[in-house]
């Protein structure tokens, strides 16, 4: 067993936990945060998607070991006080999720990719969101999703 | 999918860490070639030795005629590195190709390296670049040049007690131009066929693959062969791509199929070197 | 009644929990004292077990039971049945193997995974490391993997008493001399041997069970990623354990997509309800991707040769098909019905082809139970049909829209005009198939586009457009017809609307949702027929102690036969609100009328509203004499008819000349779906459909290998559509209402999959032509080499 300290969504957790955890493995279990998914085991689905020290990583290729001392953000984390982050609210306005099986980590994935660059063309948005699979939209709507929350974003900045 | 137990340290530095190595121990270091192979019980380690927070492995720097980046550099801070995208602008958009965001944010240079997979697209654009490995054991520090450091499938020059420390680049003359050109394995996004090719100003070049062969490997044959870079050379020179080599087949391309994407994707590679 | 939601783009109630990561599935449920289940597994596809020793795993850390095959065997259990009977030409009974649950000592594994036994343990570490200590001897034995080989003399046996290896063979249509002269007779005959490729569903969620037996209660409780809870119990309770069905609750929580792959009864699920009864511990199984591509049921896997014969004009005359179809090693619970009564019956297409006959092969192989996946069986005969209209119109120099035209069924309402009588023993709803083509084909441009096409060809590029137009049955079905071919249950669907005291109405379907969002289209519908607000209204699924009884969803009919349903249920609480409202009224209930939420005498202001009178049902004190209080009705509806939807897909790609590379630049769907409750909603099932056809053409493909091992068993191999492999898609709508039940809709979930695989294919061959090399089919999935192999060989 490892001691591990960490904080997620602004709330710090030790625990101690055997090394071969994966720090998916651990939001969902020690900690209940079960919005995280796991979809694969090859690190290719970005189900498990979360924001580790401000980037978005695949929690099912992380143990929790590697993140103690770090800082996570859970899609449970990604708009604290019952608001929705502008992503959020992106799939819901323009039917960017069905099952939501994916969506999480898509969203989380998304708002990494809007951090980094406010403004993306279409195709930067389908590059960006090459690490996820999502089966029932054909990402039509997410990339629409996408465009709403950047655009929503740029709005409230100006 | 959970991996055999195996114990976990975090050195803080490199002489640390080698303490630690022997035995059934491997290096981890974004993890992201090491935990698929653990989850899906491949291997089973009895000890992960961790150094992707060991300070002198997270640097990227000029140092003197040298390009160094350290063992635990990730794709990521490559890609964004000002240092990399004034003096090789090649490796930061190759790391643009490689993965996804996701990975590319945890996987290292040095991991992906070390770990070898044929198909990995580093390896082809280290080779091009004339990028050469430097490796420290308990004995200290030696430097194999990339040429030397690839020896087979997943297999290279490192051994048990090594950790791959540093990649070191010369810093292109004034007027190279380098480029990688990748068939994209639909599936993993590896590389199916991978060309990284340079272009130096005194009209010698460097040429690359992985993806092709059990081992990335630089092409000397066509490298010869560029001649006085016209378009007509160009095109003879690739076709002489990836001769000499046993080529790969799997179900996405067989021998003859990659074969003819090598020369395709060396064609690309060259002629992006003279526009 | 004017409509406030009906046809409007309302967005989705479910989304809030999914957004914020507040869903449940399965796997989020942690019950008190939870076990973990992990499976040993077969890792050969054929082979004998010859011993099983579980002494060591027996005494590794947190261990709480084994079980093996031998175990299962002693209980009497005989495993899973398939619902769907099938029996050969000659009238013999079809070959129905049993479907253990796990392999017994001296018994064979018939597939990779096949499980032998099973570890409970406190962990789920704990579990699979046990599991790993299971040792088992194996003796490996000849695997066969292809449908047509195993059919052949000689070939290995997958079940002992199955030879050649068939569950049954089938024909339909019109007599087989009958085609075969039309087929003589044709001036031109087109012909494609081909294989539809099996296809792995790969719903993003892993299946995930957990099994929670309570002894104080004696009661039973499923925790199951299904698309249908009530099927799955009473297959478990009637067939696979014994168990009463009062004492058993399935519940289908949250779950993570489908697509047909969740329909089916696995062994998995009977497997922890049985043990956890054994162990006195809740149990969950999730399965990993790595088993899921092993275990869950794959799709399509046809070996098919098909002619289609024409006149000099171009006239279709006849249509004959040869087809193989890989069944698996055991039968799923779709999985003889789809090739067949899914398959062979919508051979007809949009055309009026008059002589059609179909002779099928139903296979054992050494690979998992192949079952319907998104569209089952009809996107295999719309490939079918739309590779060979290409393909005919590049033979007979005609134009590829033109010679679909000229061939189509006019158009029919199915009320003024009867509905078409097909060959193949469907009588289609209503249908106006030039009307989607015409409308697609302005999208596309098609004059500008053959221009580009040309200069694209000048220029050294190859650009090519490919047309599909489909037709699918769904909303499957009634219950009198799919029972005398065979189905083993009804395909009705129940619905029960209760509206609360407070006016506020709670309806509980036996349809799953599981992304068709049904919390919010049906929600619309009984918001609108009841003038309330969409708050209003609540949509119950998943359990089967709430919902009366449910068929569950798939085959496109939740809204066709779960909403048909819930109307049922609406109307009947409209007739008694009239009975109620017209005591207080002191009026007949014929003189009133409803609408806005509220009963008005006709011709004055004189009205109550719905609010009120459902108070009064529940506190009756002015009430009319001999009527009951409450207002809570149950209906079941089991359809008239399948609906028909159809549509024509348009695709427009480059290949690459030198890698064969293929990149899809358009993609045009027109689609008819009937009337339209939520067009947001329809839009993005029909954008997941044409991903999921457009993977099939250009990505998708399990491959097993002569040895019956699974090559490309994890997403590093198989490929499947990422958000950079696809365009922004291009649809449209026509609205042609299904005649025959009283939404007028006719369902959306599988059109996008079933036109677009052949309109894709068929766009690479066109651009393939264009320069100049006369290819006539390319094996799905499109891979570079395939294209490039094609170029190389024409």
């Amino acid at each position: 067993m490892s001691k591990i300290t960490l904080k997620v969504n602004q709330k710090s957790h030790s625990h101690d936990v055997e090394p071969r955890t994966l720090l998916a493995h651990y939001l969902r279990e020690q900690l209940s945060l079960t919005g995280t998914h796991i979809g694969c085991d090859t690190s290719s689905c970005g189900s498990c998607t979360v924001h580790m020290d401000g980037m978005a990583v695949k929690s099912c290729t992380i143990l929790a070991v590697q993140a103690d001392g770090s800082e996570i953000t859970t899609i449970e984390g990604l708009a604290p006080n019952g608001q929705l982050h502008a992503v959020q609210q992106g799939f819901k306005e323009c039917h960017g999720l069905q099952c939501g099986f994916c969506t999480t980590g898509m969203i989380m994935a998304a708002a990494d990719l809007l951090e980094r660059n406010p403004d993306p063309s279409e195709e930067d948005i389908r590059h960006g969101l090459e690490g996820n699979f999502c089966r029932c939209t054909g990402y039509h709507n997410i990339v629409r999703s996408v465009q709403w929350a950047a655009k929503s974003m740029s709005e409230l900045v100006n | 999918m959970i991996s055999y137990p195996f114990d976990y340290v975090r050195p803080e530095s490199v002489e640390e860490a080698l303490e630690h190595l022997g035995g059934d121990t491997k290096i981890l270091a974004g993890g992201h070639s090491l935990l698929p192979t653990l989850k899906l019980r491949l291997s089973a380690p009895d000890k992960l030795v961790d150094i992707a927070r060991i300070a002198s492995l997270k640097k990227i720097k000029k140092d003197g005629d040298e390009i160094v980046i350290g063992g635990a550099v990730t794709h990521r801070e490559i890609m964004d590195s000002e240092i990399i995208q004034k003096h090789l602008p090649v490796l930061s958009e190759g790391a643009a190709v490689i993965g996804d965001p996701m990975i590319r944010y945890k996987g290292t240079m040095g991991g992906s390296l070390a770990h070898a997979d044929p198909s990995a697209d580093w390896s082809a654009m280290v080779l091009a670049a004339g990028g050469e490995i430097v490796i420290q054991s308990k004995k200290g520090k030696r430097t194999v040049p990339a040429t030397e450091f690839f020896t087979g499938f997943y297999s290279t020059a490192l051994k048990d007690g090594d950790i791959l420390i540093e990649i070191r680049f010369p810093v292109p003359e004034e007027g190279t131009k380098m480029t990688y050109q990748k068939f994209t394995q639909p599936a993993s996004r590896f590389a199916l066929v991978g060309c990284a090719a340079a272009r130096l100003p005194d009209g010698s070049a460097r040429v690359a693959f992985t993806g092709v062969a059990d081992a990335p490997f630089r092409d000397k044959g066509v490298e010869e062969a560029v001649g006085d870079w016209s378009e007509a050379t160009l095109e003879a020179a690739a076709q002489k791509a990836a001769e000499g080599q046993n080529i790969n087949a799997d179900h996405y391309a067989s021998e003859e199929y990659r074969l003819h994407l090598a020369k395709v994707y060396c064609k690309r590679a060259l002629l992006q070197l003279v526009n | 009644m004017s409509n406030k939601y009906i046809g409007q783009s309302v967005k989705r109630v479910e989304d809030k929990r999914f957004i914020t990561g507040k869903g449940r599935y399965t796997d989020d449920i942690k019950l008190l004292g939870m076990t973990h289940a992990s499976f040993v597994r077969s890792p050969y596809a054929h082979a004998r077990v010859t011993s099983i020793d579980i002494s060591a795993a027996e005494s590794m850390p947190g261990v709480v039971a084994i079980f093996t095959g031998d175990d299962i065997k002693e209980t009497g259990i005989v495993g899973v049945p398939t619902g769907w009977q099938v029996n050969f030409k000659n009238g013999d009974t079809m070959k129905e193997p049993p479907h253990p649950l796990l392999i017994a000592t001296g018994s064979t594994a018939k597939h990779i995974g096949d499980p032998v036994a099973v570890v409970i343990a406190e962990t789920y570490a704990q579990a699979v490391d046990a599991a790993e200590a299971v040792e088992v001897d194996w003796e490996d034995l000849e695997a066969v993997t292809d449908p047509f080989k195993a059919t052949q003399e000689g070939a290995t046996l997958v079940h002992d008493d199955s030879p050649g290896n068939l569950a049954f063979d089938w024909e339909l249509g019109n007599p087989l001399d009958e085609v075969n002269a039309a087929i003589d007779a044709s001036a031109h005959v087109t012909t494609l041997e081909f294989v539809n490729q099996r296809m792995v569903p790969n719903a993003i969620e892993p299946r995930s069970y957990i099994g929670h037996y309570d002894e104080v209660s004696d009661k039973y409780t499923l925790y199951t990623s299904t698309q249908n809870p009530h099927l799955i119990r009473l297959l478990m309770c009637a067939f696979v354990l014994g168990l009463p069905e009062h004492k058993v609750r399935v519940l289908g929580p949250d779950v993570g997509g489908g697509f047909g792959s969740k329909i089916f009864h696995y062994t998995e699920e009977a497997l922890v309800t049985w043990a956890s009864q054994q162990t006195k511990r809740p149990i969950k199984w999730t399965e990993t991707r790595s088993e899921a591509f092993m275990l869950d049921a794959h799709g399509r896997d046809h070996v098919t040769k098909a002619e289609m014969g024409f006149d000099g004009e171009g006239n279709v005359k006849a249509l004959r098909i040869k087809t193989y179809a890989n069944l698996g090693a055991y039968l799923s619970t779709f999985g003889p019905a789809v090739p067949t009564y899914l398959h062979g019956t919508l051979l007809q297409g949009l055309y009026t082809t008059p002589k059609i006959h179909i002779d099928l092969c139903g296979v054992f192989t050494h690979t998992v139970a192949v079952d319907a996946y998104r569209g089952a069986g009809r996107p295999e005969a719309t490939y079918l049909l739309e590779r060979l209209m290409d393909l005919a119109a590049l033979e007979m120099g005609k134009d590829p829209v033109e010679l679909r035209k000229q061939n189509f069924i006019p158009a029919f309402d199915g009320v003024e005009q009867p509905g078409y009588q097909t060959q193949v023993a469907l009588q289609y709803d209503s249908g106006n198939y030039h009307g989607v083509v015409d409308k697609a084909m302005k999208m596309l441009d098609y004059k500008k586009f053959r221009e580009m096409q040309q200069e694209a060809a000048q220029n050294g590029k190859l650009l090519g457009v490919g047309f599909s137009t489909y037709i699918e049955a769904c909303g499957i079905a009634p219950s009198a017809v799919v029972g005398s071919l065979g189905a083993r249950a009804g395909l009705y669907e129940s619905a029960q609307v209760r509206v609360q005291p407070t006016g506020k109405v709670s309806v509980y379907s036996g349809s799953h949702s599981h992304g068709q969002g049904h919390e919010t289209t049906f929600a619309q519908i009984v918001a609108d027929k009841f003038g309330i607000p969409m708050e209003d209204v609540d949509i119950v699924h998943g359990d089967s102690d709430a919902v009366a009884f449910g068929m569950g969803t798939y085959g496109s009919r939740s809204l066709a036969v779960g909403g048909s349903a819930i109307m049922k249920s609406i109307d009947k609480v409209l007739e008694k609100g009239a009975k109620i409202a017209a005591h207080k009224l002191e009026c007949a209930a014929d003189d009133l009328e409803f609408a806005e939420g509220k009963w008005t005498v006709k011709g004055t202001d004189k009205h109550i509203g719905f609010g009120d009178v459902a108070l009064t049902a529940y506190v009756p004190h002015v009430y009319p004499e001999g009527l009951e209080p409450g207002l809570d009705f149950a209906s079941f509806y089991d359809p008239a008819n399948f609906t028909y939807p159809f549509g024509c897909h348009i695709a427009v790609v480059e290949v690459d000349k030198e890698t064969g590379k293929v990149k899809l630049q358009r993609f045009i769907a027109v689609d008819d779906v009937g009337n339209v409750i939520n067009p947001m909603i329809v839009d993005g099932q029909i954008h997941g459909g044409l991903a999921q056809g457009i993977g099939q053409a250009l990505l998708e493909g399990a491959i097993y290998d002569d040895y019956g091992q699974l090559v490309n068993g994890s997403y590093m191999d198989y490929a499947m559509p990422r958000a950079d492999d696809l365009p922004m898609f291009e649809l449209d709508r026509q609205e042609t209402p299904c005649p025959h039940n009283p939404l007028g809709v006719k369902g959306a979930g599988e059109a996008g999959t079933i036109g677009s695989t052949p309109a894709v294919v068929n766009a690479v061959i066109d651009a393939l032509w264009s320069g100049g090399h006369k290819v006539k089919d390319i094996a799905m999935p499109l891979t570079g080499e395939r294209v490039w192999r094609a170029m190389q060989s024409s």
